[in-house]
Formats: structure tokens, sequence, C-alpha cells
């Protein structure tokens, strides 16, 4: 039988890094098959390269036997290749099927033809338990309906091969669980699914074969059956894996207290938030669980200062909160580690010191009493900071978007930990990230509880 | 072909960039001279010489570039931190307004403190003139381009109103200007008999102030986190309203200073054909000098000497002086295209 994709050698390297060394594997129709591998370790470029976004440097993809025209999407979405990518590209202003028609129709025709879409499309739908409703707009929709949207465009220009890129990154677990009904509704009716993920659980969940990558090679194959989860964890780390353990700790007077906090809905998605009160104390850690929209964001920005509460008392350390901006708050001691790092964490276009000192700004170490930096002083803290948390980099002077994920998170943590804050609100902080990077993370919040620190942590 | 991100940009290469632009665009427009039936060396010369060649082509150069490094000043603060600033033009007339109404006789101190106060005052009304826009950004999410793109009418009609009516000067033959500057208000000659005034050093001054403040002050710092990522800036504690209403004032104020050196430096009253759009090539000038102050210096003095040097070159071997509009904005795109070139390389195949 002839498999539905065989990549052969490939290799793509970026000026000195080497990110993908002689890659080789199938997949066959009706099988899953999951790639593993750390941050970095070349899963992305490798799918680039599959479905034509990158142009490898050495190598060769065949689709059903056929070699793909290299660098070009195009040939490989007619040769079958599906690709949903973990940040979605639909367009947040057309409906459903207008998205789904986007790149099928002529540019001359004045009108579009939708009827035969729609039918193709409620078909589909129904085929694969992918519930959706033609007409809504995007930008109604929720992370889980953009989702099979993304996999019915793929779907409706006959897809055989479909690649998923982190599809469970922002599910709740019951539209992962969705998801992974209907891959196997789609595997059982002959196509073939490669699934990138970091979550060990899952993969072992959905995926027939498991391919891990490291530092841009394939470091073992595993049949998922024959795999256990531990052992998949040290071939992808490449070691193994220290867990920290979590010890109790002594708790002290509480940190911050939310008395009756109301908030307004600051935008369609989210809720509001309607009479919360907790306290945390020195120490100890909360957790804060629940779907994501349904107030965590605001509550996170209440107990930093990004947004005043309309009714309500935020008291820190016993005093109460007057002033609601994130540098009061920040200077009564609390840190902030956002959900999304690479927008509301790192500015990409500076550099790794200017982002490790970039909450400094008021700090007198760093900027003399003419408001000038000591440019000196904060390169000195920068790499002290980078050098404690394990930061990788090649320079300190490079832009910190060039990171990757894990190493940014590590940045971000050791700049806010370097304030020695007493409250830490971290919002998901292992979000995306692989298991090393999810230790070293979890390490030092329990490093910074047992300081007498307390944190609120929405995992 | 395609193009592939740099990982690490040597600190020369923006500046290889723009030279090998600039070196680009006089082959163009030799082939331009050419066209138009002139030798193109000749017309280098001729260029050369009426920009640079006599005591006179130097300080008319000089002159020229002044309102051009204050309004490219203008653009680069704004554009380096992501508030495209269009309205330059109309901040340099409310900074010539401003001149004018304090200037011309409302208040008479010595020219030790007229000067500088009539500079604040200009300042202080281009800034003023960009507020309602920055606010309007900041807080109800309007756009700045078109907000600031239209004040500048608004502000050029106002001038034409003013100087058609009550500033009318009762003595200028019915022409449409105001009442001449007071003497102790005027700019000094940096060159006597020339029209080269104080203005330029001031221009130049301002931009070195301008180039430390970016690099070393923490105001420096915060305006280029915020222009870069706002959301990461807020998240870090800079206070991103503050900051930016901060640089708006600095940018409007440059624009302002713009009509002011023009008002009592070169003219000494002010007039509607005050600034030839001054405002908008400010924004070329900025984007020729990469939004950096000194490199604005360069571009602004780049430009005055094509402006300068065309029109000589014109009277010299009869070729149109558009050809100095032709130079300045192939100038402008080969330079955002080698800008482009310093983020990417190029690879022919694979």
């Amino acid at each position: 039988m002839v498999p539905l994709l065989e990549v052969l050698k490939i290799r793509k390297s970026f000026g000195s890094h080497v990110a993908n060394r002689d890659i080789t594997f199938t997949v066959n129709s009706g099988e899953v098959l999951a790639i593993l591998g750390e941050n970095g370790a070349g899963k992305t470029t490798l799918m680039n390269i599959i479905f034509g976004h990158y142009l490898a440097d050495g190598g060769v993809v065949r689709c059903c036997g056929q070699e793909l025209k290299r660098g070009d999407p195009r040939a490989a979405i007619e040769a079958g290749i599906g690709m949903v990518h973990q940040h979605f590209t639909l367009a947040e202003n057309l409906t459903v099927l207008e998205n789904t028609l986007i790149g099928t129709q002529s540019l001359w025709k004045p009108m579009l033809s939708t009827a035969n879409a729609k039918q193709k499309l409620v078909t589909l739908a129904d085929q694969f338990g992918l519930d959706i409703n033609p007409d809504a707009y995007v930008h109604q929709m929720s992370v889980g309906e953009k989702q099979r949207l993304e996999i019915l465009k793929t779907l409706i220009n006959d897809c055989r091969l479909l690649i998923l890129d982190e599809p469970t990154a922002s599910l709740t677990p019951q539209e992962a669980v969705g998801l992974f009904k209907s891959i196997h509704k789609m595997v059982s009716s002959g196509l073939g699914v490669i699934i990138i993920s970091h979550k060990l659980n899952e993969i072992m969940q959905v995926s027939d074969r498991i391919i891990v990558l490291r530092a841009g090679e394939i470091v073992g194959t595993v049949n998922t059956a024959d795999a256990s989860k531990r052992q998949l964890g040290e071939m992808i780390v490449g070691q193994k894996i220290n867990r920290p353990v979590r010890r109790s700790s002594r708790m002290f007077d509480p940190k911050i207290k939310l008395e009756n906090i109301c908030t307004r809905k600051t935008n369609l998605h989210a809720a509001g938030l309607k009479n919360i009160n907790l306290a945390v104390r020195g120490g100890e850690i909360m957790g804060v669980v629940g779907v994501a929209g349904n107030g965590q964001r605001s509550l996170a920005e209440v107990m930093s200062g990004h947004i005043k509460p309309t009714s309500g008392n935020v008291i820190i350390k016993g005093v109460l909160a007057l002033k609601y901006t994130p540098m009061s708050f920040m200077e009564a001691g609390v840190a902030y580690i956002p959900e999304d790092r690479t927008n509301d964490g790192v500015v990409g276009d500076m550099s790794v010191w200017e982002n490790a000192v970039l909450t400094e700004t008021k700090n007198t170490a760093l900027v003399d009493r003419m408001t000038i930096v000591r440019t000196p002083q904060c390169r000195s803290t920068a790499e002290h900071i980078c050098i404690t948390n394990d930061v990788r980099f090649q320079s300190i002077n490079q832009p910190a978007r060039l990171l990757s994920g894990g190493n940014i998170q590590k940045l971000l943590i050791g700049r806010w930990f370097a304030r020695s804050p007493e409250i830490i609100i971290a919002c998901q902080p292992s979000r995306g990230l692989d298991e090393g990077a999810i230790g070293a993370v979890h390490q030092s919040l329990l490093a910074a509880r047992g300081r007498g620190g307390g944190c609120g942590a929405d995992f | 072909m395609r193009f592939e991100a740099r990982e690490n940009i040597p600190r020369w290469l923006p500046w290889m960039a723009v030279a090998g632009a600039g070196a680009g665009t006089l082959g163009f427009a030799a082939v331009l001279i050419a066209a138009a039936g002139a030798a193109p060396l000749v017309g280098f010369k001729e260029l050369f010489i009426g920009s640079f060649g006599s005591r006179n082509a130097i300080t008319e150069t000089g002159a020229t570039a002044t309102p051009l490094i204050f309004t490219g000043l203008a653009a680069a603060i704004a554009f380096r931190a992501k508030f495209w600033n269009i309205g330059v033009e109309g901040q340099l007339y409310a900074g010539a307004l401003a001149v004018t109404y304090f200037g011309t006789g409302i208040i008479e101190l010595p020219a030790y403190l007229m000067i500088p106060f009539l500079l604040i005052i200009a300042c202080v009304a281009g800034g003023l003139t960009l507020l309602p826009m920055v606010l309007l950004r900041q807080f109800m999410r309007v756009d700045e381009v078109v907000t600031t793109l239209l004040t500048n009418f608004v502000i050029i009609l106002l001038v034409s109103y003013l100087l058609e009516g009550p500033w009318k000067d009762p003595y200028s033959l019915g022409w449409p200007q105001a009442a001449a500057i007071i003497d102790a208000g005027l700019l000094p000659q940096l060159v006597p008999r020339s029209r080269l005034h104080l203005g330029f050093a001031i221009a130049i001054i301002a931009a070195i102030v301008i180039w430390l403040v970016h690099s070393r002050t923490i105001f420096g710092f915060s305006s280029k986190a915020v222009g870069l990522n706002q959301s990461a800036a807020r998240h870090a504690g800079i206070p991103v309203t503050r900051t930016i209403i901060l640089i708006g004032l600095l940018s409007g104020g440059m624009a302002g200073l713009a009509g002011a050196t023009e008002t009592i430096g070169l003219k000494g009253y002010l007039t509607l054909d005050l600034s030839p759009g001054f405002g908008y090539t400010g924004i070329a000038v900025a984007m020729l000098g990469n939004l950096h102050p000194i490199g604005v210096i360069f571009a602004a003095i780049f430009m005055a000497i094509i402006y300068v040097g065309a029109d000589a070159m014109s009277r010299a071997i009869d070729v149109p002086t558009y050809l100095a509009d032709v130079i300045v904005a192939t100038t402008v795109l080969a330079v955002l295209v080698g800008l482009v070139l310093v983020r990417y390389r190029v690879l022919i195949r694979g």
C-alpha cells in the first residue's frame, strides 16, 4: 500500500541553527500520528515544510506517491494536505460559510455560489460531528467553534491528511473530548491525521503512533499501545525529569484580600465579576479553575491594578488599595504574569536585556535621579536574571521575539521574581510549554511560596 | 525568490541600506537627467555647486534644512511610538500663529528673553494642537491618521481667515500677510548677509537633545516600549497614556518650532506660503533618517541639498525643477525597500 504521506530526509537550517536534520517518516491513511517534542525541537518547522510554507534545504515530501512541489502551499492543498495552525487564520468579519469559501472562488465571478458549498459543509459537519452554524459570524464564536471551522475548511477542500498544531492548547477539557471524537470519525473514514502537542495524556489517548523530536532530529518512534508517559517524557527532554515536589509550608497572614468585588464586563466574551470574596495568605498557592471567559482575566486584572472594580475593596497586606494602576500595585508587592506572554509579557522587538528590566523604570539602582538609564547596571542585572532562571539565548542584545516560548516565560518569571514580590498572580504560567520548562516554572512558584509570598495562580 | 528573516542585524547594516538607497537614487536621477537632454555628470556637478559650491549656496542649503529638521523630528518622535502624526503641517502653522500673536507687539521684551519666550510659546502651541488627537486615540480609539490629517486643513483655513481678516497687515498693500515680528523677536543671522539664521543651530541642538532623551532616559526607554508593544509596556507598569501624551506634546512641539523659526528667522512675518509642505516632507525626512534623531539631521540636509541644488541645476542646464521632487520621492522609496532588506535577506532560489 502506498502511504498517504512520505517524508524523506528533510533538512532545514536557519543560519547556524539546525531546525530539522534528516527527518524521515510516513503516515498511512486511517492513522493518527503524534509528533512530540520540546519548544524549539523543530516540530512547527517540519509541518511548515510539509505544507509548503518553508523551503527545505534538502529532502522530499511525497503525497500518495507523488512528489510535492517544494515551497508551494497550493500544491500541498491540492494534494489533499490540510493544516490547522495553533493560531487561527480566520476572517473574523465573515460568516462560517464565507470563510470556507475563501480561496475556492474565482475572483472574476460577480456573485458567490453558496448553495452547493453550504450543502457540502452541512454534510461534512454531520458526518464528523463538527457541530457548527454555517451562518454565524466568526467573531461571535468560541475558540472550540473556530477550531471546528478550521477543520471543516480543510475538509471542504477534500483534505486527506490533516495536520493539527497544538489543537487543544486553548480548548476546555469538554471541547477537547469532542475534538478527539471527531478525529476518530475522520480516521475511520480513511483520513490520516498528524497531531502536534505537548500534552502527553491527550497524545496517549488519541494517537496510534508517536514520533519524538529533539533538537531537530527524530529520537524515537513508538506505537502508542507500547508507550509509557514516563518513557516519552524522558525521550522528549533527553534526560530524567525532576518534577518539583510540593511540601507543606508555613502559612502567614493574608497578603491580598478581595471583598465583594464586582467589575464591569470588559468585552462581549468575558464575564464580569460578581461579589468575589477571597484571601490569599503568605505561603499559600491558590489555584483558580474554570472554563476560559468566566472572569479569570478580570480577577487577575483587578488583583494587579489593571482594572478598577465597580464596587468592593482590594486589601493588600492590610492596606486598602485606593489607586488602581499597575505601577501602584507593583510597588505594593504584586507581580502579574499574564496569560499571553508574547503580547502582554515581552516587547518582542526590544532586546533580551531591555525586556529583563522593563518593570524597573522606578528602580533607583538602575535609574539615577536625572531619570538617566544606567545601561551597564541594567545589563548586568539582566544577565543575572537570565543566569539564575536558565534563560537560554545567543546574545543578550538579540530581540526577545527570537526566544522560544519557554525561554520567554522564564525571562518574564525571572524579571518579576527579581522584584521579590509578595503576591504573584500567574495566569496559565505553563501553557504551551514543554515538560522541562513546566517543571522550572512550577519550581519557581513553589520556591516563591517557600519565601513567604502568596501566589494566586490560574491554571 | 523569497524572503527570510535575519536573526542578527549588524549595527552598520541599516546605514549601509540608506547609503545604498542614496546611490541607487543618484543612478536613477542620472537616467532622468539624460532623458531631459543633458549630461548627467554635468547635472550632478551643477547640483553640487548650486547647493555647496559657494558661501551663498551653503547658507541657503542650511536655511532650507532648518524647518525640515524640525518637522522630521516631529514625525520621527511620533512614528517611533507608532503614533501616526500626519498633522505636522498644521502644528507648524499653529506655532507660526502663536509667534505672530505674541511677537507683533503685544508683548515687548529684550531679545534674550523675547526669542526664548516665542520659541516656548510656539512649542506649546504645536503640542496643544496635537493633544486632542492623542487623547481621542488613547481614550476613544479614533484613528489618528484621519484626525491629524484633517486638522491640517482646519488650521490652514484658520490662518487664511486671520490673514485675510483680523490679522491682515494694513501696510501690506492688500497681500494676505500678518504684521511683521518686532525686531527683538527676530532670530539673528548665523552668517552675515545670508538667510541662514540661529534656527539652524537650534534645530541641530534639538535633534541631539532628543537623541539623548531617546537613548539615555527612562522616558526614551518607556516610549520605545510603548511604541513597540503597548500592552506589554502596561503590564510592566509603564504609564502608557502619560508616555503617549508626552510623546504627542514633544512631536507637536517640534512641529511648532518649525513654524516659529520660519516666521521669526526667515520671513519675519506670517504668510500663507510659509510652508511649501514642510510638514509632509518631514515624514519623508523621518523615514529617510530611519526615525533616528541624528539620522533626521542628515536626511534633512540631504533633502535641502537636492531641493536647492536642483533649482541651480535647472537654471544652469535647463532641466525641469521637478527632478528634485522625483529624486526625493525615489530616495524615500529606495530607503524603505532598503530597510526591508535589512530585516530580511533575499534568497533567489531555495
